[in-house]
């Protein structure tokens, strides 16, 4: 299960919106163990693409530093999928190398309503979980 | 002579849980081989045939040594090498 704040929540999908039609990315860093995602940290998409995103390595080793000193870990990391559904493709489950991270999955292929939903990745297998958004 | 090598979580399988090891080696290559005696199968998940794996990142100090030089980038004693799988995916 995800829970998030109102706050966070709204910020992931400004982000998607944003960056549309190029697929947004980021992270939320929260205290070690903690399962409780606190800290926005949207990451330029290096890729810069409608159907593919990375963070930049640079950028990723300054934000994993940080989060280190921080004693923080990625609670969510998040992208946005902007022609299709909200659920992670083969190459989102290949690449998935934070086995303590919900996977937030955001569509933005509806002008209108945005899709929003998380899951769990390891070992290759995909777990969708519910996601409870709290004020 | 002693180079850290920081480990990610999902690598540390590999070192015992340890989230930094220390090798030798005179570049990134020999540091490699040199960490995957002590610690087998590691340098498979970097490298893949002669050159380092697409979606892995490893830093030497503050840089991606994609634009240093690759397997061939020569570290030294007091270097610090730091490993993280890519973040990466998309809509396939």
């Amino acid at each position: 299960m995800l829970t998030i704040s109102r706050v966070l929540y709204e910020k992931i999908i400004e982000h998607a919106r944003k960056d549309h039609p190029d697929e947004a990315c980021g992270v939320i860093a929260g205290p070690i163990g903690s399962d409780r995602p606190t800290r926005f940290i949207p990451m330029q998409n290096a890729e810069r693409s409608p159907t593919f995103y990375r963070f930049d390595s640079l950028e990723q080793l300054r934000v994993w530093r940080e989060m280190d000193d921080n004693d923080e870990e990625a609670v969510v990391i998040y992208h946005s999928h902007t022609a299709t559904q909200a659920y992670p493709s083969r190459t989102d489950i290949s690449y998935a190398s934070e086995p303590q991270a919900h996977y937030v999955l955001v569509s933005t292929r509806d002008e209108a309503e945005t899709e929003f939903r998380s899951y769990r990745i390891t070992d290759g297998e995909v777990t969708e979980e519910p996601v409870v958004v709290t004020e | 002579m002693a180079i850290e090598v920081r480990i990610p979580t999902i690598l540390r399988s590999y070192t015992g849980g340890a989230k930094a090891v220390e090798g030798s080696g005179a570049t990134l290559d020999e540091l490699l081989n040199n960490l995957d005696a002590a610690h087998g199968g590691l340098r498979e998940r970097l490298v893949d045939g002669e050159k380092l794996r697409r979606f892995v990142n490893v830093y030497l100090n503050d840089e991606d040594v994609r634009f240093l030089g690759g397997l061939e980038t020569p570290v030294k004693d007091g270097d610090t090498v730091t490993v993280l799988p890519a973040v990466a995916g998309g809509a396939r």
